[in-house]
């Protein structure tokens, strides 16, 4: 089937199998591979992207689902500026180490921050419930979500 | 807090710099494996085994063979001649110990659920993943032993070759009849028993393979999720019987390891030998719920530690005593894993006589091997568990009984009663100060007023202090261990004609900020921008000599050589600058990135003009070579000692058996820091994973040997909602053992805190009578305590 | 894990839908948000043979009060009960549990009707909708239908619903007496160990993962309205129930759970 995504700003489509999960979509058929995947069970959020400006886990969609859709991946966030400022405060606390979740983790806070308002560090913490990492502790996403906020 | 010494006058090293590896990782631009696209490449899926132990009567792929895309099956039988020799085991603990014959795909019999009995390759992802749906294997289940107590019996043998489910029995008992005699004499002798539970590592990005073939000459292209190109390159050229010369190995970015990555796994060789039987690409990726049976597990083991203290709690012996599960068969460095806590069961204390020994089997269950601390968290987690334990006996606060027990800083360099050398230590003030941090008077009067009022939300402070060994390690050492292989590390570095540097390094890195903090050693030697040092790695063509990452090696081995490497250039550099300058070697003084005649300041030369000098060779010294490169692998004299202590405090709900964390503080040594920002990144990072072997990992199985928490829904790995900000601080105190003083710091944070937040548990609910809690310390768990403490029931 | 390979249509009204249900018989599955069923499609423990997509019927999607009744689009997400300003004031109980399911990502595409005609056990918002005495709105190739929600739950992920119907409302009264909702799991994100709803200052109160369905815990509820203490009516509040046992907790823990956590929702609902 004939799936067309706005992705980042552009609008792709493709003829792909109806089961199709999005981020296969977006890794296999659009080459966008910096939205990764980390489980099966819609556990661990690497694969977050925006659909329509709000996270969600593309692993737990089909492409055909967001058929005409907006998307935004990873790869849409910095602009010709440099790093979005999400981006930006994860660096600069440094809130990625082997940087697999990051992806997922910065889209997850992009949304997060637009969806509730006045943010405290524990509104952040249950806010990224649904994303894992390994490596850091938290603490310094924790830290970045709230800097960016700022 | 400490009188610190380092080599390094640059300005750079010391200071929290931000990571160069972030913009790729942000943005997406890094490579993982699975990211790479690799034209024409065909996918591997891998039927596995159901059953925990069965015998494979049939397999009928014919079905498979129908479904669209799927171009190849193979079973056990029809791949049987393709290998050289079986999966690696690199570590014989032991002459006698029993090592199964371990190939890529069972044949006969699977012998626990996940063992490959059959593979398919397709021309997708999608059509692979159909045609294990369509591939058809008989068995014939059998009975499972998964548990090492079971195996211990040898009731029933998994392995008919072996005869037996035990392994190895390993043993250091270097006075046997000193223990003995401490023993009997000890006013206070504690025995206790914990166990380990099983841990699944989850590196957040999951395994994944590519081999690429180039079939007319030969050549075999490796990428791996690994920590280990290196070996992996040998280990794999032996098993599969290409010429090492022909296999590269690329790791390209590794999301995380833990341990997980440091080994050889049937999908690395099978890509290969299908990637050459097909003369194509062939790769293969994990899935999440797969890998509860195709990556190994960590920790899994029962141990029982004895101390003999004296009437003041003065240790006096230690005796420990482990029953450990290799799984079904033995990974590459699994034997070797609980020997690492070998040496460390007297913790940090001054102890006079010791006692190991470690009985280590097979199991139906998914092989185990390192993770994260590797024997080391086993080995503290017993020993501080004990400690409060003997405080409790001898009616001190567990504050008093460690200091009253800790090595005193005037004995180091410290002859440990196990063999070893611990190089520094000053370990009294990392105590102090975690219990300033924390709060500890208040936090214990809080405790007192909650107890006094009757409160059912009981308060519990639990302190760890650990020492531990790593910067693996010296080669000498590890022939004495049995290792099959080195523990030295390789380091390139190379002035380039416009002055930047090139460092190559053996170290391969999967999340921990190597290349910025290798920038940062040889800037802040070479007095330049660390943004003018590139750091090459993760490929063996780039990088042919390396030993890899793991065991926090990393910068006390690899980050030596290159600052070795770097100092050898610099003398070179010198000898370049003293013959531009018309000067004697001995009277240039190198700083700022500019060589100097003592004395007559005017008469410089920059380490540029010496570069590009070097490059064109126009003028050098009678004899010498041209370029300023230098390589040197470095072997380091003794293990590296950092040391800590960590406090937790924790709320515990007798209504539910809920435990919260409520506050965190670790005081860590690691001697000197390079790159601070990174220190406290590995600190946060690893004591969350020890806090979650205490209170939410557990790969628990069933007694048909199904693993019930296989995928992330059922294997608790927290959430930032279930962590808290934890208050870090650290005392220096070098390592004299290399020229930076540095030690490993990647493995302290999970070593610590494991036994800090058990520790708590308990002490919140110790006037209840309770004295230990298995872990984890789930919700469950500690209300049936509370309920068999209390002598009835709900 | 990837899903079996499964026929798509996508419909464009509920007629269109439940036309198609209709012809392709119990080996399809409607698809609303997808975020129960995507996740067993990708493990193959779901494998319809094709998927109606329902995702775009946006006159299923909204919230409306009328008088004491708050009509709720089945398509509504939950995410959009959570933030729902109208909710908040005519059901607050209904807006805090959808804010508790999932994570926010799974919040943005789960709906109301995905939950409740999955019939997990284990999700919070059909024992929500137990405690505040809803009614689901049933469309087939025959009309609409009312269900009552202590009818609606009928097995382990199992429902009322036949299989040519679709879910298109759920109602619920206007509810702004004493209300609270006691979840309790080891992760944020989990699905509830145990949870327990109290609506109305006790006149409703329903057990998340207490047993194959959703359960009114009738015995508590009429203990309250017979004047008993929170503790007094807690103590039967997991009577009669055949908690599940898994990694997590065994029945005699759950029912110890559903007992603790029942008296701490109905004195934090001021029952």
């Amino acid at each position: 089937m004939e799936v067309s995504v706005t992705v980042n700003g552009t609008v792709r489509s493709a003829d792909v199998e109806p089961r199709t999960l999005l981020v296969h979509y977006l890794r296999d058929v659009l080459g966008l591979t910096g939205t990764n995947i980390g489980c099966d069970t819609s556990s661990c959020g690497a694969c977050t992207v925006l659909v329509d400006g709000r996270s969600a886990k593309s692993c737990t969609l089909l492409a055909a689902q967001v058929d005409g859709a907006d998307v935004t991946t990873i790869e849409g966030l910095a602009g010709p500026d440099g790093l979005h400022p999400m981006q930006q405060a994860f660096h600069e606390c440094h809130a990625l180490q082997c940087g697999y979740c990051t992806p997922g983790m910065v889209m997850a806070a992009v949304s997060l921050l637009d969806e509730y308002d006045d943010i405290d560090a524990d509104g952040v913490r249950v806010g990224l419930e649904g994303n894992l990492c390994r490596c850091t502790g938290y603490q310094n996403i924790v830290a970045a979500v709230l800097a960016a906020g700022e | 807090m400490t009188v610190t010494e380092t080599p390094f006058t640059g300005g750079i090293v010391g200071k929290p710099r931000l990571r160069r590896e972030d913009p790729a990782l942000l943005t997406g631009e890094a490579k993982f494996i699975d990211d790479l696209q690799i034209p024409g490449a065909l996918w591997l899926a891998c039927v596995r085994s159901p059953y925990a132990h069965a015998r494979i009567t049939g397999i009928d792929t014919s079905a498979a063979l129908a479904i669209a895309g799927v171009v190849a099956v193979y079973t056990g039988e029809d791949l049987a001649d393709a290998w050289a020799a079986p999966l690696p085991c690199a570590w014989p603990v032991t002459d006698d110990m029993k090592n199964p014959a371990h190939y890529p795909i069972a044949q006969g019999k699977a012998n626990y659920a996940g063992d490959i009995v059959a593979v398919v390759v397709a021309e997708s992802r999608y059509a692979a993943a159909d045609g294990i749906e369509g591939v058809v294997v008989d068995y014939e289940p059998l009975e499972a032993v998964v548990t090492i107590e079971d195996a211990e019996t040898d009731r029933l043998v998994i392995h008919d070759d072996c005869g037996t489910n035990v392994s190895y029995v390993w043993e250091l008992t270097p006075e046997p009849d000193a223990v003995t005699a401490a023993f009997a004499a000890a006013e206070h002798h504690i025995t206790e028993t914990f166990v380990h539970q099983r841990l699944i590592p989850t590196a957040m990005e999951p395994r994944g393979v590519a081999a690429v073939p180039a079939p007319h000459n030969g050549d075999m292209t490796l990428y791996s999720s690994t920590q280990i190109p290196h070996v992996l390159r040998v280990m794999a050229a032996l098993t599969v019987g290409i010429p090492e010369q022909k296999l590269r190995v690329i790791a390209p970015s590794v999301g995380g390891g833990f341990g997980c990555k440091l080994n050889v796994y049937a999908e690395e060789i099978l890509c290969i030998v299908l990637a050459q039987r097909h003369g194509v690409p062939v790769r293969w990726t994990e899935g999440r719920t797969e890998a509860a049976g195709s990556t190994v597990h960590g920790r899994a083991q029962r141990q029982t530690i004895e101390l003999a203290a004296d009437a003041d709690g003065k240790l006096t012996a230690v005796r420990a005593t482990l029953l450990a599960d290799m799984g079904a068969y033995l990974q590459l460095v699994a034997p070797g894993v609980p020997l690492l806590g070998a040496f460390l069961y007297h913790g940090l204390y001054d102890v006079p006589v010791y006692s190991f020994t470690c009985k280590s089997v097979f199991t139906n269950l998914t092989p185990t091997d390192a993770y994260r601390g590797a024997g080391r968290p086993e080995a503290t987690y017993a020993i501080e568990r004990a400690m409060d334990a003997l405080a409790v006996a001898v009616g001190v606060g567990q504050d008093e009984i460690r200091s009253r027990n800790f090595i005193p800083t005037e004995k180091f360099p410290y002859d440990s009663p196990a063999g070893l050398i611990f190089d520094s230590g000053n370990y009294q003030p990392t105590l102090d100060r975690a219990k300033e941090l924390i709060d500890w008077d208040g936090r214990r009067a809080e405790q007192a007023e909650r107890r006094a009022a009757g409160s059912t939300t009981h308060l519990g402070l639990g302190i760890s202090s650990y020492v531990e060994m790593c910067g693996l390690a010296p080669s000498r050492t590890l022939a004495a261990l049995n290792y099959g292989a080195g523990g030295w590390e390789s380091a390139t570095v190379r002035i380039l004609p416009t002055c930047k540097v090139q460092v190559v390094t053996g170290a391969t890195p999967h999340g921990q900020g190597h290349e910025t903090c290798w920038s940062m050693i040889v800037a802040d030697q070479l007095g330049i921008d660390p943004d003018d040092v590139e750091v090459l790695h993760s490929d063996t063509s780039i990088s042919p000599l390396g030993m890899d990452t793991y065991g926090s090696r990393s910068l006390a081995v690899g980050g030596t050589a290159i600052w070795m490497a770097t100092e050898q250039v610099i003398d070179k550099a010198r000898a370049i600058a003293a013959h531009m300058l018309e000067a004697n070697a001995d009277d240039l003084e190198f700083a700022g990135g500019t060589f100097s005649v003592r004395g007559s300041p005017d008469k410089e030369v920059p380490l540029a003009g010496v570069a590009f000098g070097a490059f064109t060779a126009h003028d050098l010294p009678d004899g010498m070579e041209p370029n300023l490169q230098a390589q040197v692998t470095f072997d380091p004299s003794n293990f590296v000692f950092p040391f800590g202590t960590h406090i937790a405090v924790v709320e515990v709900d007798e209504a539910t058996g809920a435990v919260e964390l409520l506050d965190y503080a670790a005081v860590d040594d690691c001697g000197n820091q390079i790159n601070p920002l990174i220190v406290e990144g590995q600190l946060h990072g690893g004591i969350v994973q020890g806090i979650a072997q205490a209170l939410w990992e557990d790969a628990a199985y069933d007694a048909d040997g199904q693993c019930r928490a296989a995928n992330l829904a059922d294997y608790l790995v927290p959430s930032a909602a279930e962590c808290i900000d934890m208050k870090l601080d650290h005392t220096v105190t070098p390592s004299p053992s290399n020229p930076m003083g540095v030690k490993g710091i990647g493995e302290a944070g999970t070593i610590a805190s494991t036994p800090a937040v058990m520790n708590a548990v308990v002490d919140a609910l110790r006037p209840m009578g309770i004295t230990d809690i298995t872990m984890p310390a789930s919700p469950m768990t500690v209300r049936r305590a509370i309920e068999a403490a209390q002598g009835g029931s709900a | 894990m990837i899903p079996a390979a499964v026929d798509y249509v996508l419909a464009d009204s509920a007629e269109a839908a439940i036309a198609a249900l209709t012809e392709a018989g119990d080996e399809a599955k409607l698809l609303a948000g997808g975020q129960s069923l995507v996740p067993l499609m990708r493990l193959r423990l779901a494998t319809p043979s094709v998927l109606i997509d329902i995702g775009r019927l946006d006159d299923l999607s909204g919230i409306s009060i009328d008088g004491d009744t708050v009509s709720i689009g089945a398509l509504t997400t939950h995410s959009a009960l959570e933030h729902s300003a109208d909710l908040a004031a005519a059901c607050p109980l209904l807006a805090h549990v959808a804010a508790q399911v999932g994570d926010p990502a799974v919040r943005h595409r789960g709906t109301l009707g995905g939950s409740l005609a999955h019939a997990d056990p284990a999700s919070d918002l059909p024992a929500a909708v137990l405690a505040l005495g809803g009614t689901l709105v049933a469309s087939g190739p025959g009309g609409s239908r009312e269900i009552a929600a202590t009818d609606f739950f009928t097995g382990f992920l199992e429902s009322a619903l036949g299989p040519d119907e679709l879910l298109t409302e759920v109602r619920v009264p206007v509810s702004t007496g004493g209300w609270c909702y006691q979840k309790f799991n080891r992760r944020a994100q989990d699905w509830a160990i145990v949870g327990v709803v109290v609506a109305e200052a006790g006149a409703g109160v329903a057990l998340v993962n207490m047993g194959s369905t959703p359960l009114r815990a009738s015995g508590v509820e009429a203990a309250v309205a017979g004047g008993a203490s929170a503790g007094d009516a807690a103590a039967v509040a997991a009577d009669g129930t055949e908690p599940p046992t898994d990694n997590n907790a065994d029945g005699d823990y759950r029912a110890h759970l559903a007992r603790v956590l029942t008296e701490r929702a109905l004195t934090a609902a001021g029952a």
